[in-house]
């Protein structure tokens, strides 16, 4: 690990093969010291990037950033030349991660705030049980096509499917998408067929609200990786929202006492 | 078809009412929180809907005449071995509903309890034992990773090494894991605070950490579960201790359900979701598929945190529990705490909370015994959960190889809990298990926090008083210490698995 002061307050660390705790503790301590960039060259897998700091912080990574980059995020903003490994923005609740490539599997897992956005494809599980509360609500924006069980137990927030890119007849997204999805909403350039949905969950055209808010959050996607929103805007999307917020109900009755033995 | 339906017809409790001695206060009408008893205006007589009750007698603690016992109900189902009441009415229940039966708190079915048999040793002439009253005895725990040896500086006093973060217990006995949403503010408050004078802590559960709780931070242990309710990095600093659930003693290998009605606004708030919304915890952690997944996950949490939070790992006691246990030391994690299948809880399938799991006493011997001859009892603590009844209960499991001890349904009962089975309603008549705020008031949390301070006093005099009786003045010398127990009316293959001795040997 080498690190160079660029600036005042501009500094990079050229990565190679230190472990990761290594390598975090000395981007705690350059963000505890006043850094306000951090640049990090020949990154090669090294996880857990950007977790345990609160100041706002901008680090760019260069190489392949490992597992659960940006796990419980707090503020800063990661961008990402290349591609990610799994949980990117794993129960993330404040900041961004760009990435500029693909990412894996479980990326935004129980993320409840803060903007991430994937250029290329992601793997399964992806934005499974987001949550939102009052004015904590996160975005999820993936550039290129999903697997299997997207937004899985979606619970609040956004999350969107772009599928720019696809090669004919590639499906944008896997099996069990939305499935147990109880809040928030999933908007999807194209449209989804119905094999590939939960029962928990309907499919309807977008309203001119929904419109409104797409622009809003594509606006970020659209600047980070220079695709204009008309262009995006150009397919209709399809919007994904949960049938109840109770999924469950009438699953589960009391053994005695309340009589009608159900409970609702 | 039938006049009644079978759960009204042949109810399991009933409300035995002394007319005589009812004076007509209805106290007991405004303490039923199940609908199991009316005041019927035009007979002036207390009138009960028994097929409503529930046996928590709330309404005979609160009557002032002394007129109402809880009754079973002694008319029977006919006599049968295999077809029991709870197999009929279960049927019953299934057959006019479609639904799996919820129920709450421990297995309640006759698993052998193995601390029952088993029996501590005393001194008797050849050695002495020790009056705890008047000698100094320590019950002081320290939970976290060790070394295995010391090394010196020059001067061969001065210790070299150095250890990670440890938890300091008085007593080794620590509130488990029960979440905002499950049980109210005013319990886990109690909890908090007993825990705080006491010297040991209190986990806060799957829901978050109430803003009101975060003065409690040193001991207050903070939980990662599924869900990821309320968890950020403000929550995971808020702490002493950080723990990953991946499975609970009442029912391993599924996830948790708090129904949207439930989701009231302080518990939207500390787990942050939309007031009304459900908060499901899936199955398994996404993240976590393996026992390098779980390493993952166990040092991301040490990152986030800066290496400064030791991370407990509890599991479910399963079958093959021992191995389990070692992936989980291998991993990294500072404590293991596991949970048998005599652990409560406030919502599970009774299919799963009766049926599924091993009792603890077997997998604290078996994870012991694996840890030692793998070589890692030194580096990860080991604390054990479900249905730890009393001191000696604690001192057994200590003695068979646990560090420590969680305690939930005896915290539970020591604040007024009558372990009738339905804190998944949210209606607990003794404002418990329930955040409906005209409920949730009857717990006096100043009441409750002497309550459990009280049950922690007593449990360590106790132990000091068995420790000395067998002339033992430290709980770190009969950790392990098999030797010093004994086993009646088990076979020899128990024997084998607890490592103990039948008495007589």
């Amino acid at each position: 690990m080498e690190v160079k002061q660029i600036s005042e307050k501009v500094y990079e660390i050229t990565c190679g093969t230190v472990h990761y705790k290594a390598l975090n503790e000395k981007i705690k301590e350059l963000a505890d010291n006043g850094a306000e960039k951090i640049i990090l060259k020949e990154v090669y897998g090294q996880r857990y990037i950007g977790t345990g700091i609160k100041q706002k912080i901008k680090i760019e990574i260069h190489g392949t950033a490992g597992n659960d980059l940006g796990i419980f995020l707090y503020g800063p903003e990661i961008e990402v030349f290349g591609n990610a490994q799994d949980g990117v923005g794993n129960t993330m609740r404040e900041g961004k991660i760009i990435v500029r490539g693909h990412a894996g599997d479980v990326c935004g897992y129980g993320m409840r705030g803060g903007k991430v956005y994937i250029e290329g494809d992601v793997g399964y599980r992806v934005g499974i049980h987001m949550k939102g509360y009052k004015n904590l609500v996160p975005t999820f924006i993936v550039g290129g096509k999903a697997g299997n069980f997207f937004g899985e137990y979606m619970a609040g927030g956004r999350l969107i499917l772009l599928g720019l890119n696809r090669k004919s007849g590639e499906d944008i997204v896997g099996d069990y998408c939305a499935t147990g999805m109880h809040g928030g909403v999933m908007y999807v350039r194209g449209e989804v067929p119905q094999r590939f949905l939960g029962k928990e969950v309907k499919v309807f055209e977008i309203t001119e609200e929904d419109e409104k808010i797409l622009r809003e959050e594509l606006k970020g996607f659209s600047e980070a990786f220079n695709i204009p929103v008309e262009e995006i805007m150009s397919e209709p999307f399809t919007k994904i929202v949960p049938v109840s917020a109770r999924p469950y109900g009438r699953m589960y009755a009391h053994r005695w006492g309340i009589a009608s033995g159900i409970i609702k | 078809m039938l006049f009644k339906k079978p759960q009204v017809a042949f109810y399991p409790f009933m409300v035995l009412r002394d007319d005589y001695k009812c004076i007509r206060c209805k106290s007991c009408v405004d303490q039923c929180s199940f609908g199991a008893t009316y005041y019927d205006e035009d007979l002036d007589k207390i009138m009960n809907h028994n097929e409503n009750c529930v046996n928590c007698k709330r309404c005979e603690a609160f009557c002032p005449t002394d007129a109402i016992k809880v009754v079973k109900n002694p008319s029977t189902f006919h006599p049968d071995a295999n077809w029991t009441e709870e197999a009929i009415r279960d049927v019953h229940v299934q057959a006019l509903t479609g639904a799996v039966i919820l129920t709450s708190t421990g297995n309640d079915k006759p698993i052998r309890n193995y601390f029952d048999h088993l029996l501590l040793d005393a001194c008797q002439v050849t050695n002495p034992p020790i009056d705890p009253l008047r000698e100094p005895m320590e019950l002081k725990t320290f939970i976290g990773r060790k070394k295995d040896n010391l090394e010196f500086e020059d001067d061969g006093v001065s210790i070299k090494t150095t250890i990670g973060k440890q938890l300091e217990l008085e007593i080794p006995v620590m509130f488990s894991a029960m979440s905002y949403g499950s049980i109210n503010l005013n319990f886990q408050k109690a909890m908090a605070r007993a825990a705080k004078e006491f010297g040991t802590y209190w986990n806060t559960g799957e829901g978050g950490l109430h803003k009101s709780l975060r003065q409690y931070k040193d001991c207050t242990i903070v939980q990662v579960a599924s869900g990821r309710f309320g968890v950020d990095l403000d929550y995971l600093e808020t702490s002493a201790a950080i723990e990953i659930k991946i499975g609970q003693g009442a029912k391993p290998g599924i996830g948790g359900h708090l129904p949207g009605e439930k989701v009231t606004e302080g518990i939207a708030e500390t787990r942050m979701i939309p007031v009304g919304s459900d908060a499901i915890s899936p199955a398994p952690h996404h993240d976590i598929y393996s026992i390098e997944d779980l390493r993952q996950l166990i040092y991301a949490l040490k990152e986030a945190t800066r290496y400064e939070k030791p991370v407990f790992v509890k599991i479910a006691a399963v079958h093959n529990v021992a191995a389990i246990a070692c992936g989980i030391a291998h991993a990294g994690a500072d404590a293991i705490v596991i949970d048998g299948v005599r652990g409560g809880t406030g919502a599970t399938p009774k299919a799963l909370r009766d049926h599924v799991g091993i009792p603890i006493e077997l997998a604290i011997a078996a994870v012991d015994d694996r840890l030692r001859k793998e070589g890692l009892r030194n580096e990860v603590s080991l604390i054990a959960a479900g249905g730890f009844r009393n001191a000696v209960d604690v001192l057994k499991a200590i003695a068979l190889g646990a560090d420590a001890i969680y305690i939930g349904t005896a915290a539970k009962i020591a604040v007024g809990c009558t372990q009738c089975q339905q804190c998944h309603t949210g209606k607990c008549a003794w404002g418990i298990t329930t955040n409906d705020p005209k409920l949730a008031k009857r717990l006096n949390p100043d009441i409750a926090a002497e309550n459990l301070y009280n049950l922690l006093r007593a449990w360590a005099h106790d132990i000091k008083e068995l420790l000395g009786a067998m002339g033992i003045n430290a709980i770190e010398s009969i950790k392990g210490n098999r030797l010093r127990l004994r086993s009646w009316g088990l076979t020899e293959q128990e024997n084998k698995i607890l490592g103990v001795l039948p008495a007589g040997m």
